[in-house]
């Protein structure tokens, strides 16, 4: 019988599977999640990306897909008569995705590269995060979202920053983003945490600060 | 009319800038080329792409797009005409993941080759760049129940993505001695290749062998020339 139905194979931790979590949220799908092992794969997974290997991955009635920006157009295309992700005009689209693609590129490594240095390093870091952090700002110009009003494909993929950015602040005891060095990121991160689908659905946050700080400590002490 | 003004910021040599050339072809758009000049940024490319500051630059009426396969995806979605992208929205993302798998794994491993700083690291890009070409020749084969291309009769999305490189492939295999598109290991690939090239929307625009051979070892003179006062 053909496998019927949508699983998510993904990590509570993660950042990338919960933008999934948010697309198929927003779209009031049903799905399954199967919450993976890092260190030790299921062989379901890697039976469905064999490729990477990596989370999240989508099996939407059996047939699979990896790479979290991807799934997200993805459930925007598959379910077109629910919440609308992704812009209707072709040149707003390639803003949004434009800002995606240079958010995964610059603000990931970016907030990586926070998260695991102290001293003199964390200080350099900080300050590279702020400068990308500025350059994303003005795909927020005059907007509460970068989506508009509401939350869009943009939002959802640079969304995990206010969650985790936050917690890095508070675990590392530094500032990176508030009012006065980045106004309207710092807009974006209260605007977004407020969003009902987002506040339902992120991860227990004592559970999440715990994972974050052994993390943090793992590399600070040069594992 | 200001809204039908179709301009491309490029170099000949750039793989990424023969993406949206492709597209373009393909879909009958007329466009003016805009040259960049080696070793400098012109004003326009520098106003246009504030960001990165690099080529590929569609200009749409004066809007400016960047980065290759996002303007891809836009010049299939602004015009109509052939089908760059799948209409089913799984094969769609399908596509879309190779565009990505291609630019973020498989390119930066082929050339990592000759910027591998041990044997181990160079060994290593090679065995990923064969693994990346086994799985495209799968995708190739799954996709094409016997058809030339990765979007079936016609070119399609995988295509553009992976075909630009061939210019640049073919050169490091005659700079390195390395068979890449072996018919051995990936025969689909290797008479996708040739179809490919030969195709009226990709000829035109596809750099001679030759000429990249020339140009990366002028360009490494360049770079491992005393420097100049």
């Amino acid at each position: 019988m053909a496998e019927k139905g949508v699983k998510l194979f993904g990590l509570w931790a993660s950042p990338f599977s919960l933008r999934v979590e948010w697309a198929l949220k927003l779209k009031e799908v049903d799905y399954e999640f199967m919450d993976e092992d890092l260190q030790n794969k299921s062989q379901e997974l890697l039976h469905y990306n064999p490729i990477t290997k990596k989370i999240p991955v989508l099996v939407h009635n059996g047939k699979p897909l990896a790479e979290s920006t991807v799934i997200v157009e993805y459930v925007d295309e598959a379910w077109p008569n629910g919440y609308r992700i992704m812009p209707q005009d072709p040149f707003e689209r390639a803003q949004a995705r434009f800002w995606a693609r240079f958010a995964e590129d610059k603000c990931v490594p970016a907030v990586f590269n926070v998260s695991i240095n102290s001293g003199e390093e964390l200080k350099k870091a900080i300050k590279e995060a702020q400068e990308v952090l500025k350059t994303l700002e003005k795909a927020l110009e005059g907007k509460k979202f970068f989506g508009g009003e509401t939350i869009g494909y943009l939002d959802i993929v640079a969304g995990w920053m206010p969650c985790w950015l936050r917690m890095i602040e508070e675990i590392a005891e530094i500032t990176v983003v508030d009012a006065e060095t980045l106004p309207l990121m710092n807009a974006w991160f209260d605007n977004f945490l407020e969003v009902e689908v987002v506040k339902r659905s992120l991860p227990p946050k004592d559970k999440l600060y715990a994972f974050n700080r052994a993390r943090r400590e793992q590399f600070l002490s040069g594992q | 009319m200001a809204s039908d003004d179709v301009k491309l910021i490029g170099a000949w040599a750039s793989p990424y800038v023969m993406r949206p050339r492709i597209a373009l072809n393909l879909k009958g758009v007329e466009y003016e080329f805009l040259e960049e000049k080696f070793g400098s940024k012109s004003e326009l490319l520098l106003k246009s792409n504030p960001v990165y500051k690099k080529i590929p630059v569609l200009l749409h009426g004066g809007k400016p797009i960047c980065e290759s396969l996002i303007i891809v995806q836009y010049i299939d979605e602004a015009w109509s005409g052939h089908s760059i992208l799948p209409s089913d929205p799984y094969h769609r993302a399908v596509a879309r993941f190779w565009g990505h798998y291609i630019d973020d794994k498989w390119f930066p491993a082929l050339t990592g080759i000759s910027r591998a700083p041990t044997d181990e690291a160079k060994k290593e890009a090679i065995e990923q760049v064969f693994a990346g070409l086994k799985f495209l020749e799968e995708v190739l084969e799954k996709s094409g129940a016997g058809k030339p291309f990765f979007g079936g009769d016609t070119i399609g999305y995988i295509d553009i993505a992976l075909g630009c490189n061939l210019g640049w492939l073919r050169a490091t295999e005659k700079l390195s001695g390395l068979t890449y598109l072996d018919e051995s290991k990936t025969p689909l690939l290797v008479c996708w290749a040739e179809k490919f090239s030969a195709h009226e929307a990709v000829k035109c625009v596809m750099p001679e062998t030759d000429k990249l051979v020339e140009f990366a070892q002028m360009l490494k003179a360049k770079f491992s020339a005393p420097p100049s006062k």
